[in-house]
């Protein structure tokens, strides 16, 4: 039987009628047409689902969405202030060379902005423990790792 | 492929759970964080009808302490946050390790260490430390309430002492007695995020230097979470000395009974178990020395 929910997407507020099994990820890219925020393992491991719920990073396939009824979701989409302007994680990771093929980069971006929101001058172990939980078949995550840590500066001397 | 499909409800009380949860019966699962639960569902290892979320029912992610009796953790606990507690790491560092060494950050955001422990995984990470600690699960059921010491309530690989209609509403860990050191170690191939292949969970209490308390837990190494009895009472009354401890690691050893998956293979188990729990008792019996 379907249910009715409300998510606050990105600060846009979404009422729906969604049955209880559907995730959160389906959601989001079936319903809203949000497809920044991928689908890969389907199973917690890889992050390229990535989302944040109340300010905390989570994998939206596993959150179903009548879970996520109420709470405030932030993916890609949102990360940016404007259409115009990129958000400095996104700056960072263009400038740094982070994105390859940009499959794992929405879960990586929202990673990064978990770390970041509470700590802007991670290391480089902090770093990587805050991205054990995102795989990138690309860039080998030295350059990920780099932006992460740019990124910090840039919202750093922001503030 | 169409996803299973299933009914969901969210009671708001432990009580309205209990009562979904009889009325359900084997069709019914409950379910905290779900990462355990959506992923045996999404892939087909698992086809409830109905889910209950424990979620809404207020109060039961606290976390509480009392310096004489102990930490009380609720069922809807989340790993991160156990992991980052202030008072846990202060009191029970292992505890905060071993919620800290489970899977990676997007899963202790959603999952909880009851969770964990309810999925009753031999590799659990949070059971070999808090076995070790003496914790106890309480539980709420068609019948009231019990609790039982978390020793007993492993049953095999995915099963638990729990009877139908029962829920496990929290978990309290005592604290722990003067002079008392902790160690938790765990081996997995990429570092935390997979699965453990071998977990340990050592705690050492002392009188000078005789141990009058300790408790080894070897996680993944068997069916269930495995106390090594017999190691153990090597080493209760006497003198915990460098050649003692290698002794007792190799009867943890011996105790297990480990097989070759995909994570280890059982005879590196066996060998690495012995190791592992030299250096844990090792990290206990410092602790415990510096401990007042």
């Amino acid at each position: 039987m379907k249910q009715e929910i409300s998510l606050k997407v990105n600060g846009d507020t979404y009422d729906l009628y969604i049955e209880p099994w559907r995730t959160l990820n389906e959601v989001l890219r079936e319903d809203l047409n949000l497809t920044g925020t991928k689908l890969g393992c389907g199973s917690g491991d890889c992050g390229a689902c990535t989302v944040m719920i109340d300010g905390k990073s989570v994998s939206s396939c596993l959150t179903l969405a009548v879970e996520a009824n109420g709470k405030e979701i932030l993916t890609v989409e949102g990360l940016a202030p404007s259409g115009e302007a990129l958000h400095p994680i996104q700056e960072a990771f263009i400038e740094k060379g982070a994105i390859q093929c940009g499959f794992c980069t929405p879960g990586m971006e929202l990673s990064a902005l978990n770390l970041l929101k509470n700590n802007l001058e991670p290391n480089e172990t902090e770093i990587r423990h805050a991205i054990s939980g995102n795989l990138c078949r690309c860039t080998g995550y030295n350059k990920i790792v780099d932006a992460i840590a740019d990124a910090g500066q840039r919202m750093k001397s922001q503030q | 492929m169409p996803a299973p499909h299933f009914d969901y409800i969210a009671p708001t009380t432990v009580d309205e759970a209990v009562a979904a949860l009889v009325k359900g019966g084997k069709d019914a699962r409950v379910m905290a964080g779900g990462t355990d639960l959506m992923v045996k569902i999404r892939h087909r290892a698992l086809f409830p009808k109905q889910l209950i979320s424990l979620k809404r029912i207020d109060g039961l992610n606290a976390i509480t302490f009392d310096e004489k009796s102990g930490l009380t953790i609720g069922a809807t606990a989340l790993l991160a946050d156990v992991a980052s507690h202030p008072v846990i790491r202060q009191h029970y560092p292992t505890v905060a390790e071993a919620a800290q060494s489970t899977a990676n950050v997007q899963v202790r955001n959603m999952g909880t260490v009851v969770g964990n422990l309810c999925n009753a995984s031999p590799s659990a990470d949070n059971a070999p430390t808090l076995i070790a600690l003496n914790a106890t699960v309480n539980i709420t059921g068609p019948n009231g309430t019990r609790s039982l010491p978390l020793d007993e309530f492993f049953r095999g690989p995915g099963l638990t002492a729990l009877e139908s209609g029962e829920i496990v509403t929290s978990i309290f860990v005592p604290m722990p007695p003067a002079h008392t050191g902790t160690a938790y170690i765990s081996i997995s191939q990429r570092g935390q995020l997979d699965c453990s292949a071998i977990g340990l969970g050592a705690r050492v209490t002392l009188d000078g230097d005789r141990c009058t308390d300790v408790r080894i837990v070897v996680g993944a190494c068997a069916p269930i979470p495995l106390r090594t009895k017999d190691a153990e009472k090597m080493l209760i009354g006497q003198e915990l000395t460098d050649e003692l401890i290698r002794k007792a690691a190799q009867k943890a050893s011996d105790e297990t009974s480990p097989i070759t998956d995909v994570r280890a293979s059982a005879a590196y188990r066996q060998k690495v178990t012995t190791v592992i729990t030299i250096r844990a008792l090792i990290d206990a019996r410092k602790m415990a020395k510096r401990k007042k």
